[in-house]
């Protein structure tokens, strides 16, 4: 049987350490070609760079939400990416229709409008996405772990469908009331406002974030319900209520990133999908389960995105960023599938 | 030995149905056109082109129901196995290298034409193997994980290969694909002058009955995947694809090696989907990127799911359900909702509905429509469906930090 043959010979490689060596390899040419195209315009990298950490800010925001749903559920929630889709929509929505907000709004006028656009599309999508757990998941939570996870690429569809119906084929955008002027230049680098607004946003929800599942009661829930469900639901703690506020904790994260996301890009309905998947792989990147893995595989992703678009020497350009992206899922599986961050079983997986 | 008549007696009524339908479905080029001049239900029947794709993808779904009904392996890029069966169709039956000329066995066209045209029944053959070689390939790195990470390793793989087909008009120069614009046209399938004689068509392209001779292989051929398939099932093979499904550290403490079984799953999944790849792109006379998108996968995986995981006739029933609805079913709803005065078309929501009915027949009816016996108590029992080889998950931040807590 070649196919054995090959399994074992694999085997063999992974216990001898090779293919960690192979691993790092390829990690030492990435960072050659880093240093060389830095070396060679310095001042682009930079520029590029920053891109990527705006980019990798919004896949963050995602990845939080896939990374949480997945250590309580060990679900990949597919659905993810389409909500954040949605409520980016929802969210131009609100910001032309309902606010008004205009290219020439007053500053106040501008901060108020994005803290109320922020405050109801975060709760809305919170309770959207809690109802779709509601809905779809929780009566699978005792079936085939298959047969939640074909649920959730369904719910996926549906919810796709639903930014299809409301918004149609056209892309949305906002207009772009946040200045692209920028904040500090250095020569020519230069970092504009409309991307320090997606830090401005990005960093506080992390902070709000990692307080809330480190301090407080239902975040200690939380955790433990990841670790153990069924010791935790004998100490007392609803597992259902918990299940619920973690779903509505990655609603509402996607809700936010939708915000981010449409300050920088025009969203359609079928932004979500990609988007998500990106996201997903950010998430196993840094180890599924693993809040700052998840943010630091998601700028890990964003760089990486960025410069393969944005950098000329021997880079393979746009046309082959998807490729890379997934190149990389598929690669960080076969040689560290627990992730950047993640750590390993005493049994050794 | 059993004899025929008790062999017969022991497949029960459930022979004499499959007999009856495919009777019916050999006849199908006859009485169809019949058919279309029924009252109301006419304009429903799909005509004859539309059930060969219908029949296509269903054998893709008999070929999917292998890997996610048998073994329980859940892969989201099926896709990947039908693009690759498409071009290799594309490349050993076409000009697509028109520096070499090399003919054998090909029919209906001219021995000077450039490009390596072989006979599409043996090009089938090559694409089914070409294609299980890289789900082979694609399933050495990946099976060992866990069932999730699995679907979404196959799912990126589903998407890279789309993106290097359609950007592998220059690979070092050389022009692998023809990038976006596909390969076109390609041969078709035929007996050559020895089949003329008796009576066969020479080229069906070029035969004036065209589609009912790709109807029929199409059928042929779907009735050797459910052959395979049924004899896969019952096979010691199949047993053990079973047996992992259901407990996968059990069937490994029973001597079941797990990473050999998955991957034959794989290969032979992979196997049908190449062939069906091929067959339909020498249908259409082409293969093209936009062809091979996530949603197919998905399609097909509804397919499955619609029909029963595991179960044949099950998924067989659900493909040409969906298959019609997808191909004619949609469209034709559309224009008679059209004449009733209602605008709405039920074609961009198509996906839409796929994952209404995922979710729907997940919650109340995941065992399918028509259910496998075994898969049915799978889901009132419970399966034992933790990998054996895993990594651990910690949960939401991890307790890595006692002092916290």
């Amino acid at each position: 049987m070649a196919a054995t043959g090959l399994t074992e010979t694999l085997d063999r490689l992974r216990k001898s350490g090779l293919t960690a060596l192979i691993g790092y390899g390829l990690v030492g040419l990435v960072g050659v070609w880093l240093v060389v195209n830095l070396i060679k315009t310095p001042t682009e990298f930079i520029n590029i760079g920053l891109i990527g950490l705006t980019n990798g800010a919004i896949y963050g925001l995602v990845a939080l939400g896939y990374t949480l749903v997945y250590g309580i559920l060990q679900l990949i929630n597919f659905a993810h990416g389409d909500v954040f889709a949605l409520s980016g929509l929802v969210a131009s929505t609100m910001i032309v229709s309902v606010l008004g907000l205009e290219q020439d709004a007053s500053v106040l006028a501008i901060l108020g409008g994005m803290l109320v656009t922020l405050l109801v599309i975060t709760v809305f999508f919170a309770l959207v996405n809690a109802t779709i757990e509601l809905v779809a998941y929780r009566r699978l939570r005792r079936a085939p772990r298959l047969a939640a996870l074909i649920t959730a690429v369904g719910m996926s569809f549906i919810v796709q469908n639903i930014s299809l119906a409301i918004y149609d084929v056209n892309f949305r955008s906002v207009p772009s009331f946040i200045p692209r002027s920028e904040v500090i230049g250095i020569g020519n680098v230069t970092y504009s406002w409309n991307k320090l607004a997606v830090l401005v946003i990005t960093v506080p929800v992390l902070i709000l974030l990692t307080w809330f599942v480190r301090e407080t009661k239902q975040g200690k829930a939380m955790r433990a319900v990841a670790q153990d469900t069924e010791a935790s639901a004998m100490m007392g703690i609803n597992v259902n209520r918990t299940i619920s506020v973690t779903f509505a904790i990655a609603g509402a994260l996607a809700g936010a990133a939708g915000i981010v996301y449409l300050l920088q890009f025009n969203m359609r309905y079928d932004t979500g999908f990609e988007l998500g998947l990106i996201a997903f792989t950010a998430a196993v990147l840094g180890g599924i389960g693993n809040l700052s893995g998840a943010v630091l595989g998601a700028l890990v992703i964003g760089f990486i995105q960025a410069f393969n678009e944005g950098l000329t020497w021997y880079t393979p350009g746009s046309d082959w960023t998807r490729t890379i992206v997934f190149g990389i899922l598929i690669m960080i599986l076969v040689f560290r599938p627990e992730g950047l961050l993640g750590e390993r079983t005493p049994e050794g997986a | 030995m059993t004899t025929v008549q008790e062999r017969l007696r022991s497949y029960g009524p459930g022979a004499l149905v499959a007999l009856v339908v495919i009777v019916l479905a050999l006849l199908y080029p006859q009485y169809v056109e019949s058919l279309g001049d029924l009252p109301l239900i006419g304009d429903f029947i799909p005509a004859l082109s539309s059930m060969v794709i219908m029949i296509v993808f269903t054998m893709m779904a008999v070929g999917l129901n292998i890997v996610v009904g048998y073994a329980g392996l859940l892969d989201l890029g099926y896709v990947a196995f039908y693009a690759a069966g498409a071009y290799t169709s594309a490349w050993f039956a076409s000009q697509q290298f028109d520096q070499w000329t090399f003919h054998f066995g090909s029919v209906g066209i001219s021995k000077e034409l450039p490009g390596i045209h072989l006979s599409i029944w043996l090009v089938l053959l090559i694409a089914g193997i070409f294609t299980a070689l890289a789900g082979i390939l694609i399933g050495l790195p990946t099976l060992r994980l866990r069932g999730d990470y699995l679907a979404i390793v196959t799912l990126g793989f589903g998407e890279i290969i789309p993106q290097v087909v359609r950007n592998g008009d220059n690979v070092f120069g050389f022009d692998l694909t023809h990038g976006t614009f596909g390969i076109s046209p390609i041969d078709s399938p035929g007996f050559g002058s020895v089949g003329e004689t008796l009576g066969l068509p020479l080229n069906y392209q070029q035969s004036f009955e065209r589609e009912q001779w790709f109807y029929w292989t199409a059928l042929a051929l779907l009735l050797l995947t459910v052959f395979c398939s049924i004899r896969l099932r019952d096979s010691r093979l199949g047993r053990a694809w079973v047996a992992i499904r259901e407990d996968e550290t059990a069937a490994a403490a029973m001597g079941v090696p797990l990473m050999r079984t998955k991957t034959w799953s794989y290969a032979i999944g992979a196997f049908f989907g190449g062939v069906a790849g091929a067959f339909y792109a020498s249908f259409k006379s082409g293969a093209f990127p936009a062809d091979f998108y996530f949603n197919i996968s998905v399609f097909l995986l509804c397919m499955v799911i619609l029909g029963g995981m595991g179960s044949i006739w099950g998924v067989i029933v659900g493909g040409m359900i969906l298959g019609y609805l997808n191909v004619e079913g949609l469209a034709t709803l559309g224009s008679e909702l059209q004449q009733g005065g209602i605008d709405f078309d039920p074609t961009k929501y198509q996906f839409g509905f796929y994952g209404v009915i995922i979710v729907l027949m997940m919650l109340f009816r995941p065992e399918g429509l028509i259910p496998e016996r075994r898969h049915k108590r799978e889901f009132e029992l419970g399966v034992a469906d933790t990998p054996l080889d895993d990594v651990t998950h910690e949960g939401a931040d991890t307790d890595r930090e006692p002092k916290n807590d």
